[in-house]
């Protein structure tokens, strides 16, 4: 017996990465754009969805959202008042579920999304500030809420969460008035983390601020069609690039 | 708390490449930007390791320090807290050069003396 060394190179994340591939070329095919909604526990993704998306088919985006949670169909029957297709997707094994969503959950999902019918696909992730983040779903671009009531620095907490977000959401600013929050030094610490992001100040509740929100995700379709127009090369390269050597 | 299944993502890649035999030792490189807790993720490995063919294989990780490029004034610096503004110049027209890996390097196996081996010695 003994020892040989095998050189592999690889991302350990591949797995997951080719599956994500297998999943933006189905999205693709469809032409449906999809975004990658994240946030911690409680911070307002379902309540931002209820209000952004209210009316949304009228204006001319046919939406859809896949919904996942550790348990339960909670948020799915809170969206079905809006009358376009909410998929629930639970991680729940049986011994409590999974932090996040990943490629392969989706792809287990998507025979259940109606493609064909719509334009643009939320996907709400589980509520959690790390590992989301790690794991592409094939998603077009990635966005996250963060709320008034979570702390100034989480950005700095949670750098990788915020700087894969091309996208922030400040949620619950109608709570600034009854808070010791600067609402300024959050979104100077998301810009220092990210300087690329864009952000947005809303209130789920008031509705404030939700019309810009609303505006963005009208606008990601053609926004993601042109960006991929322009950066072909680049995403061939990104998606295809699990090369490995053994010796 | 990711490195649970980040230790499931590096089991997955390392049976994949060894080929039916025994892991000894596993060499990663992850950047600094994975924030990832290395007493955490050699504990998950181990856990996750266990009746596979990476039982008992020890983990080394390989760290990769957060280097940045400004693109505005072409200043380049290594980071040790998440600040992604150029201190030169002031703009964040900022890319990572290095520390966002998360590379199995490479894998040690046991090979049988009389099994056909093309890996160099």
């Amino acid at each position: 017996m003994h020892r040989t060394k095998v050189r592999v190179v690889e991302d350990a994340l591949d797995a997951n990465n080719t599956i994500a591939a297998a999943n933006r070329s189905d999205f693709d095919g469809s032409d449906v754009t999809v975004v990658n909604l994240m946030s911690a526990p409680g911070a307002g993704k379902t309540s931002l969805l209820e209000r952004a998306l209210d009316g949304l088919a009228e204006a001319g985006t046919r939406v859809g959202v896949l919904e996942g949670d550790v348990c339960g169909s909670f948020d799915a029957d809170r969206l079905s008042v809006l009358h376009i297709p909410v998929v629930q997707l639970n991680t729940d094994n049986g011994f409590g579920g999974e932090c996040h969503l990943d490629a392969n959950m989706v792809r287990s999902a998507l025979g259940a999304v109606p493609l064909g019918e719509i334009d643009l696909l939320l996907v709400e992730n589980v509520g959690n500030l790390v590992c989301p983040a790690e794991f592409h779903i094939g998603e077009d671009a990635k966005m996250m809420v963060c709320s008034v009531t979570e702390g100034e620095d989480k950005p700095l907490k949670y750098p990788l969460m915020f700087r894969s977000c091309e996208l922030v959401v400040i949620n619950k600013i109608d709570l600034l008035q009854y808070l010791d929050f600067d609402i300024d030094r959050l979104e100077a610490n998301i810009l220092q983390v990210n300087p690329h992001a864009k952000v947005m100040r809303v209130s789920a509740k008031t509705g404030e601020g939700v019309d810009e929100f609303r505006a963005w995700l009208q606008a990601l379709p053609a926004q993601v069609a042109e960006h991929e127009h322009e950066h072909d090369h680049e995403h061939v390269h990104e998606d295809h690039d699990h090369e490995h050597a053994t010796a | 708390m990711h490195e649970f299944d980040l230790s499931s993502a590096i089991v997955t890649t390392v049976l994949k490449h060894a080929d039916d035999r025994k892991v000894t030792h596993v060499t990663l490189r992850i950047g600094r930007l994975r924030q990832v807790v290395k007493d955490t993720l050699e504990f998950y490995f181990a856990i996750v390791g266990k009746d596979t063919l990476c039982e008992g294989a020890t983990l080394e990780i390989v760290d990769v320090p957060a280097a940045l490029r400004c693109n505005t004034c072409k200043n380049e610096w290594e980071i040790e807290i998440p600040a992604f503004i150029c201190g030169t110049c002031g703009t964040g027209a900022v890319v990572v050069l290095t520390g966002e890996e998360f590379m199995v390097e490479s894998i040690e196996v046991e090979d049988e003396e009389d099994a056909a081996c093309t890996a160099p010695r």
